[in-house]
């Protein structure tokens, strides 16, 4: 298989803008001959719908929530990069390319990530003049704050709240073109199955999730925004529903999975309080600001922390990392909690935290000061753990948040199966092995206000005037007929054990051997078990009820049947990528130091793997080699 | 802890329905309640019984998804806390605990505890936006909005549109929920061509649903998991009436 990334020629200062002009149009009268299906309403499938139908496409939106306004980036919290310099403190378009570049340790398409830092300055535009009510000097303008480790001020926020409103920005935008008649929504339906014809994506299978119909939907182009995978790992920060399915069915039908052991693990989570323990909660990233990560330097040291002197503390990130100290990227900081907690350093009832400590933060400027800054998940930790953040540390351990990995996608987003488009966090292309602080909710925002509505045209206009393929083509019925029978074989388990009871295991294999370290032999052994394990689910799964009905036990089956598979690749990527970047960290490639170190010589593509069967050992690689004619590879230091 | 629970079972929205007690003798005070669901559900699984249908996401309190009434009151009994970031430590050893859905006719049950609140949606698809497409933006810092007044529609904006307000309303009404939109974009600039429009548009299809009418017994205030005040509602009143005057 040949891989074309399609990457404009010239200066990368003008490609975005020239390649624009490159593409070719469907003029207005045009497209409402196009139905285009967007499965995902989240930021990036809620904008890309709205502008695709403000354009004049017929759309048809489907998510798995009651409502589109549910997605989960409506969680995330401290906000959003634009490279608009309102701070005068030195930013630009090409410093916010430079940083994402580096951050995500030289393995992200360098034309991508400067079109995101170039389009991230209109998303700004747009959610303000939508009425996204971000935070504000007195004068009336914008606030911004430095965010993630950044050396300038270039996050918009709102509130502890910055996911939600911008998510209710495209949401309403997205209200808007259901009234007007422009997109056809579809809650509480789930996306089972990319339908291919000749060697195109023309539709979808899905299941009505409140009668369980299963049913097939035609379009002259699919659009996965389906968020990452997060919770192949059980435990994360990210909502229960979130899943791999969408994107895994369309890899099972052609399209490359592009690096999918990049994962990332952010350092400022709630640890899990019990055996129970159903997710995570992220604590914000801000909180580093102010606070201060300590272990006890003795292991075994039972004190209450108030009793602990401060010279039988060890802030190992400020004895580590002088320079940046608590403000170390996410990466770094995961990993040297988890450093501490492998020499027996952890705190809490279950050993399985570190501190985040505001004493000195509360003493320095007044608990007044601190509340003002952080009173909303002063609180929120409160709540979930009982305890009183401004009278002993909080507890945080690294957890999985967000994944780099994804489909592969060309300049155009459009996977390696054509008329197959993957936006936001489903696809691979724009964070390489590490994603900033802030960049998320700008990068799903870019690809589907700015982007996608583009490109898209390029494709369509190639096939004006063809005929439409219905939904009653036998490709159709037979993707139906599947996706059926997958759903009977899952039903018709006589099985004793929970779904969730095996979705726990296969997290537990995979955080242990595929998490924040990861080793050639742990992984090898991790495919074996989880092949192993996925033996047993199929034979011993129980799910109750029938696929008739309403029925949470047999969406979470059905989900956790593709996390098997995925988990399986994950473990391969990460054993073939003989090499540490970002937030891959192989034990064998460290320095003396202990940090990461790179092969550049040998790693600087991107892994895509093409589908060979479901074992990970079966996948067949391809590579796509990255060049980086500006920002030349380094290594990333922050002693 | 023991604690027995009395759950609301329906397995379709044309069954009846009817209220079933489950005993759980090991709940742990650190669990949320929705993890001690959780294992109801793993515990029926095993047994060969149908688990309870409850709906949940992010379990951060966030998306708006879930939602129950917990001893009559929408999300339970601590204040400013939806269902799911609720913990077991707010309950004591040896109590019952009633479990029920949103009690609403425009949130009709579709299974157990799960309800239907596209009625939401559909208010907010009449009007609940400013017309701007894509691309047609000025600078952002081409209108400077006062601290106070952003603020303000930050709190509006707030809404996490649960349908707490609606349920535990003696009237099933959605003055909160409606008026919070409202609000939100009638005190920003960007809000003002449309304001008019917008808000008749909203209250007319509000009145369309089944929702009742506000009464002014301020219960939505109380229960809201954002704290949004019932200001808004009077807010929403003076603009309907200022939007049919003109």
């Amino acid at each position: 298989m040949q891989l074309d990334a399609k990457i404009p020629s010239g200066p990368i200062e003008t490609r975005w803008q020239k390649h624009r002009f490159d593409m070719k149009l469907v003029n207005p009268a045009n497209k409402r001959k196009f139905d285009v299906i967007v499965v995902g309403s989240g930021l990036a499938g809620a904008s890309a719908s709205a502008s695709m139908a403000e354009m004049g496409y017929d759309v048809h939106c489907f998510c798995f929530q009651d409502s589109p306004r549910r997605a989960h980036s409506i969680a995330a919290q401290g906000g959003i990069n634009a490279a608009k310099n309102y701070q005068n403190d030195g930013d630009s378009i090409y410093r916010l390319f430079y940083d994402t570049v580096k951050g995500g340790d030289f393995r992200a398409r360098e034309a991508n990530v400067y079109r995101l830092a170039e389009v991230s300055v209109e998303i700004i535009d747009q959610a303000v003049a939508q009425g996204v009510p971000f935070a504000r000097e007195y004068g009336g303008l914008l606030d911004n704050r430095s965010f993630g480790g950044a050396q300038v001020s270039r996050t918009f926020y709102a509130r502890g709240q910055t996911g939600q409103q911008l998510l209710l920005g495209a949401y309403q935008a997205l209200a808007r073109q259901i009234d007007a008649g422009k997109v056809t929504m579809y809650p509480r339906t789930e996306m089972l199955d990319v339908v291919v014809v000749d060697g195109r994506a023309r539709g979808i299978v899905v299941r009505d999730l409140v009668t369980g119909t299963v049913s097939s939907y035609s379009g002259d182009a699919v659009v996965l925004a389906t968020g990452g995978y997060s919770n192949v790992f059980f435990l994360s920060t990210n909502a229960k529903g979130c899943n791999v399915t969408a994107a895994w069915r369309a890899h099972r039908k052609g399209a490359l999975f592009a690096n999918p052991c990049y994962t990332q693990i952010h350092p400022t989570c709630i640890p899990p309080s019990g055996e129970y323990q159903s997710k995570l909660t992220l604590m914000s990233e801000s909180l580093r600001n102010d606070g201060r990560i300590w272990v006890p330097k003795e292991a075994g040291d039972n004190r209450p922390p108030g009793q602990i002197p401060a010279a039988e503390r060890d802030y190992y990130l400020e004895r580590r990392y002088p320079a940046f100290g608590n403000l170390v990227p996410r990466d770094v900081a995961s990993r040297a909690a988890k450093k501490e907690k492998d020499a027996g350093l952890a705190i809490g009832p279950q050993r399985n935290g570190v501190y985040l400590d505001f004493a000195d933060a509360i003493g320095r400027l007044g608990q007044d000061a601190i509340a003002a800054r952080y009173g909303n998940l002063f609180d929120m930790y409160e709540r979930i753990t009982g305890e009183n953040p401004y009278e002993v540390p909080m507890r945080i351990y690294p957890a999985p948040h967000y994944t780099m990995g994804g489909l592969w996608v060309d300049y155009h987003l459009m996977s390696s199966l054509p008329g197959l488009y993957v936006i936001g966090e489903a696809n691979f292309s724009d964070h390489g092995a590490n994603r900033l602080g802030a960049s998320a909710l700008m990068q799903g925002l870019a690809d589907g206000y700015f982007i996608l509505p583009y490109t898209i045209g390029n494709f369509l206009s190639q096939h004006l005037g063809e005929e439409k393929v219905s939904s009653d083509h036998s490709a159709f019925r037979d993707a139906e007929g599947e996706v059926a029978g997958r759903v009977e074989k899952l039903l018709s388990g006589n099985g004793t054990r929970t779904v969730d009871s095996f979705h726990r295991e296969l997290g537990s294999i995979v955080w242990e051997k595929c998490g924040m370290a990861r080793t050639r032999e742990g992984l090898l052994e991790a495919e074996n078990e989880i092949a192993a394990l996925q033996e047993v689910f199929h034979r011993e799964v129980k799910v109750p009820g029938s696929g008739v009905e309403f029925n949470q036990s047999l969406e979470r089956a059905g989900r956790v049947a593709d996390f098997f598979e995925l988990a399986q690749l994950m473990c391969r990527d990460a054993r073939e990528r003989e090499e540490s970047c970002g937030g891959h960290f192989r034990e064998e490639h460290q320095t003396a130091e202990g940090e990461a170190k790179r092969d550049d010589e040998n790693f600087s593509h991107a892994a895509c793997w093409e589908y060979g069967g479901g074992r990970g050992s079966d996948a067949i690689l391809h590579k796509e080699e990255l060049e980086f004619e500006y920002v030349k590879p380094s290594t990333r230091s922050y002693k | 802890m023991h604690l027995t629970l009395k759950i609301w079972r329906q397995s379709s929205p044309e069954d009846a329905g009817q209220l079933v007690t489950y005993e759980m003798p090991d709940v742990s005070e650190h669990m949320s309640f929705l993890e001690m669901l959780d294992v109801l559900n793993e515990r029926l699984t095993e047994q060969g019984e149908d688990p309870v249908s409850f709906d949940h996401d992010c379990r951060e309190g966030i998306c708006g998804m879930c939602g129950l009434m917990i001893n009559g009151s929408a999300h339970g009994p601590r204040a400013a806390t939806t269902t799911c970031q609720l913990h077991m430590r707010e309950f004591e050893d040896g109590e019952t605990i009633l479990i029920e859905p949103w009690r609403a006719e425009a949130f009709p049950v579709v299974k157990d505890l799960v309800v239907d609140r596209s009625s939401f949606d559909r208010i907010i698809q009449v009007g609940g936006y400013v017309s701007v497409n894509t691309g047609s933006a000025p600078d952002a810092n081409a209108l400077p909005i006062g601290k106070e007044v952003a603020n303000r529609a930050m709190d509006a904006a707030a809404c996490i549109g649960c349908g707490a307000c609606v349920a535990q309303c003696p009237n099933g009404a959605a003055q909160l929920f409606t008026s919070a939109k409202i609000a939100h974009l009638a005190l920003l600039p960007q809000g003002q061509p449309e304001r008019q429009r917008r808000t008749q548009r909203m209250v007319e299809q509000m009145e369309q649903e089944a929702f009742g009418s506000c009464s002014n017994f301020r219960e939505c205030e109380a229960v809201c998991p954002k704290e949004i005040d019932v200001g808004f509602i009077a807010m929403m009143n003076r603009e309907y009436l200022r939007a049919k005057l003109s």
